[in-house]
Parts: structure tokens; C-alpha cells; sequence
């Protein structure tokens, strides 16, 4: 039997073993068919990764696509129902590649929780992407961000909707430069202009962090933001991630449909976030769902060339 | 084997500039200033290692991890969108991102503008921005040349002095994103080298002043 886990290649291996972690934490799997109504994804199109989406025409005239995302469609057949749906999937999606500008098909794997997402929730999501980083490569690290804490400091701050966009693409740039001017153009106070800029400035581990964090409590919102990941540290921290996670808010994703903790995992030598996630209670509002979600994604299409 | 911190420098005038930089903030490699045909030079001790690339291409090395920080102009990384970090203005390079015409040329709003340029994406988003529908024929160079001929109406292009631009008859219609150099980190590498990136980040920062 032996040799027959031998045929198996780096990335097989890893995303055997991503399955059978997630199988083991009661999650169930989640098949999908390879097609999905491309109404779906033209309704949120801001919340794929890339914008283009491959069409045919059905036999019955209607418009479908390849899938380029499986968070969509799993919201979309989840129910209301009481208590958290937890599944995983492992599919093939088909995006453009940024290199080639052409379709491309790529391996992906990724667990969602849908339905009354509280704490324990959050933690739990939290700790299977620090345990998904691990069965890749030890050399690895989870970096935490909290979306209501920049939302919540920008709104304090009296940032419209506008500002608040082109903030949070320069916190994206870790940009303090432009963030520093762009405050001076807004004409906002010295202070307030300082709390903006410690967004890019402060980041680190959470002991690193910790007191920095505190003058980032200017509301009901990020009081509670903070205390909500102050809890997540704590339990990744008793789960033995203490060396493995960093706080920094330049992981930010579209606020459209992202809310909370959001997240985002590097291995070293591999140049891209290789795992990605966070809350997004907005899509599920904008898909007319009652519930809170969280998830992330596994991009294994990036492991073919850490081998082993 | 040792971890290497690599830095890609835009090869060329600007390049040997902020290599100075680096030098002053105590990141310097002895062997750089030799005149040979070697493509990378290392300083083991403080374990950092530079190579010269097309000053385009630096976004590119970096972006991809091949080198983790690097010298970029901002015109290319406004070009480009790499998904890199963006630490630091070197205040150096300094020119504008500008529409030129010859010389007392008026927009006639009634027509689709012909745009000559390098810049694709940045005209493109520039002209969205004021709402004016344009034409875009993508040049590699000699721009200046493309509103004489009158294969379009206006250039964007980087403009330092504007010299050039007045030799030929053109003349500088607005100026509207003022560009430099800036130091860039790949997203990765800089969780992983931390510490390195932001020393040589603090320490160029007081030079710049």
C-alpha cells in the first residue's frame, strides 16, 4: 500500500491530507456541479477574483458559466436554518490568469460556516487555516486583520464612503506616505491624521501590538471588534499558534461584502497570500441570506512549486 | 545555504542614485561600483544581495519574489497595479505623469480624442476620470513624434523638464500625477524578513529626509 502513496505528488498529498483535517473537525463535503447560472456571478461580480467569467449557452438557451468561484454557490443552495452549516470543497474553478491573460483551471480548496457565526465559530475558522499552513509548511505565517477596526477608526475619523476606499487601497499599499498626504488633504485633525497613518504603522505579533490596539478603541464598533480579536489570538495562542500569527491591517478585502476578521496565509518562498478569508456577512445580506458566514480558500494551483 | 535579502535596482542613471542611498544607509556592496559583466553582487555580511533590471521590470522581480524589495518608478507601478507593498517616497526621479499637444491645441469635446502613449492603463483611467472618450494607440517610443505626424491629437507621457517638448513645438496641457521613486517590498517576503526590510526602510527614510 505503501507505494501507492508514493504516485502521489506534493500538491495530491497536501490536498488529501486538507480534506481528511477538515473531515475530521465535522465538516462534510461539499460536490458541485462544474456549471453554475452566470447570473450568480454578474450580481457580485466585485467579489471574484478576477472579473472574467467563462459562458456557454445551454441546450435550453440559458446562459451558464464555469464556475470561477465555489463560495457563491455554496451560499446560494445554504439554507436559513438554525445552528452552523460547515463544509469544505475541493473543486477545480476557472479564472484568468494574471500572467497569460487566458482561462485557466486551478485547484482549490477551502471550508466555509454558515449560519449563526459567533466566537467560537470565528476561532475554530481561525485555527484550521493556522492548521492548513502547517500540513503545507512549517514556515508559515497567518496574518489577522479586523475590517470593523479600520471601518470603525475611518468613520470616527468622518471619512466618506469615497475616502474611505482610497484609504483602504493605500492600507492595502502599506502606503503611509500617501495615506499621510491623502489625510492632509481631507483636512483631518493632527490626531486624527495619526490614528489613520497607525493602521499601516502598527503591525506585528499580538504581544508587539497589544498596547497600540488600545487607541484604536474610539467606539461602540471597534471596542468590539477588538475584544473580538483579542479572543481569537487567545485561542490561537492556547492551540499553540503563538508563534504563527501577526496582526496587521493591510489585509483588507472589499468591504462590500467582508466584515470582521478577515485573514490572509504565506509560506515562505511562495510570493502570494496562498490562503485567504474572512467574515462576509454582507454577501450573505446581499444574497438574501439571515445569517453570518466565514470561510476561506486554499489556492493549491501555488504549491506545485514548494514540492515536498 | 543563507537567506539573501534581494533588491532589484532599475538599471541607469536613477538606479546609481538610489544605490548611493543604500550606501549611505549602510546596505552598500563594494563590488557594485567594479566595472564588470557580473549580473548580481552580493555583501554576505549583511547578507544582501543587488541586481540591476530594466527599470519596468523591477515590479515584475518583485511581485513575483524573485527579488524582495525593490526601486520602482510610481508611473510603473501605477502602469502595472503589481500587488506589492509600497514603503517608501525616495524622493528621487522626480517628474510628472502629463498631457502634452502642440502647441495652442484646444479639445474639440465633440470628437473621440486620439491618445499616443507608453501609459495605456494610466490614460485610460486618467481620461475615465474626467469622463472623456478617447482613443488609445499604444507606442513604445518617440512619443513627441505621434502629435506632430498628427497620429493623435494629444501624448501622456512622463515629463521632467519639458525640453523636448519644446524643441518640438508641444507643450505641456496639464500635469496630473506628479511621480518619484518608490521603494516596493513583495507582500510575502516581508512577513518573513521583517526585520531587514524595515531597517533598510527606516534608515532610507531619514535620508530622504
Amino acid at each position: 500500500m505503501d507505494n501507492i502513496l508514493n504516485v502521489l505528488t506534493a500538491e495530491e498529498k497536501i490536498s488529501l491530507s486538507l480534506r481528511a483535517l477538515y473531515n475530521e473537525n465535522g465538516y462534510s463535503q461539499y460536490r458541485m456541479s462544474k456549471f453554475e447560472e452566470y447570473d450568480l456571478y454578474v450580481k457580485n461580480k466585485d467579489f471574484l477574483v478576477s472579473s472574467n467569467v467563462l459562458t456557454f449557452t445551454d441546450t435550453n438557451g440559458k446562459l451558464l458559466a464555469l464556475k470561477p468561484d465555489v463560495t457563491l454557490s455554496i451560499i446560494k443552495n445554504s439554507r436559513d436554518i438554525d445552528g452552523v452549516m460547515k463544509v469544505y470543497y475541493n473543486e477545480n474553478v476557472y479564472r484568468v490568469s494574471k500572467g497569460t491573460k487566458s482561462f485557466k483551471e486551478i485547484m482549490q480548496a477551502g471550508l466555509e460556516c454558515i449560519g449563526a457565526v459567533d466566537n467560537t465559530v470565528i476561532n475554530e475558522v481561525l485555527t484550521l487555516a493556522c492548521k492548513s499552513l502547517d500540513l503545507i509548511s512549517k514556515n508559515n505565517i497567518l496574518v489577522i486583520s479586523h475590517l470593523d477596526i479600520i471601518s470603525g477608526v475611518l468613520d470616527y475619523c468622518g471619512l466618506n464612503i469615497n475616502d474611505k476606499k482610497q484609504v483602504v487601497k493605500l492600507l492595502g499599499e502599506k502606503n503611509v506616505f500617501a495615506i499621510k498626504q491623502l489625510c492632509e488633504d481631507l483636512q483631518l485633525s493632527k490626531e486624527n491624521s495619526i490614528l489613520v497613518q497607525k493602521l499601516v504603522t502598527v503591525y506585528g505579533t499580538p504581544e508587539k501590538v497589544a498596547d497600540a490596539m488600545r487607541d484604536f478603541a474610539v467606539n461602540v464598533q471597534t471596542g468590539k471588534a477588538i475584544a473580538e480579536l483579542n479572543e481569537a489570538i487567545t485561542a490561537l495562542n492556547n492551540a499553540g499558534f503563538k508563534d504563527k500569527i501577526i496582526i496587521d491591517f493591510s489585509v483588507v478585502n472589499d468591504m462590500k461584502y467582508y466584515n470582521g476578521i478577515s485573514f490572509k496565509g504565506f509560506i515562505e518562498g511562495v510570493p502570494t497570500g496562498i490562503l485567504s478569508g474572512g467574515q462576509y456577512d454582507n454577501l450573505m445580506a446581499k444574497m438574501d441570506k439571515k445569517y453570518q458566514a466565514i470561510g476561506f480558500a486554499v489556492y493549491l494551483d501555488e504549491l506545485s512549486r514548494i514540492g515536498g | 545555504m543563507k537567506k539573501f535579502l534581494n533588491i532589484a535596482l532599475p538599471k541607469g542613471r536613477l538606479g546609481e542614485k538610489v544605490y548611493d542611498m543604500f550606501e549611505r544607509a549602510g546596505y552598500d556592496c563594494a563590488s557594485i561600483k567594479e566595472n564588470s559583466r557580473k549580473l548580481i553582487f552580493e555583501n554576505e555580511d549583511l547578507g544582501i544581495r543587488f541586481f540591476w533590471v530594466k527599470p519596468s521590470d523591477v515590479a515584475i522581480y518583485v511581485e513575483r519574489g524573485a527579488a524582495d524589495i525593490g526601486v520602482a518608478g510610481k508611473d510603473i507601478l501605477l502602469e502595472y497595479s503589481p500587488e506589492v507593498y509600497e514603503l517608501l517616497d525616495l524622493n528621487v526621479g522626480k517628474c510628472s505623469m502629463a498631457v502634452a499637444g502642440k502647441k495652442n491645441f484646444v479639445d474639440d469635446r465633440t470628437k473621440t480624442l486620439r491618445v499616443a502613449t507608453k501609459f495605456v492603463n494610466i490614460a485610460k483611467n486618467y481620461y475615465s476620470s474626467i469622463g472623456r472618450d478617447i482613443d488609445i494607440i499604444a507606442l513604445n517610443g518617440s512619443i513627441e513624434l505621434a502629435p506632430i505626424l498628427d497620429l493623435s491629437d494629444v501624448i501622456v507621457d512622463i515629463v521632467e523638464t519639458g525640453s523636448t517638448l519644446k524643441e518640438n513645438n508641444l507643450e505641456v496641457i496639464e500635469k496630473f500625477v506628479p511621480i518619484s521613486a518608490r521603494l516596493i517590498a513583495n507582500k510575502s517576503s516581508f512577513k518573513f524578513k521583517t526585520e531587514i526590510i524595515e531597517d533598510i526602510t527606516a534608515k532610507l527614510a531619514e535620508i530622504v529626509g
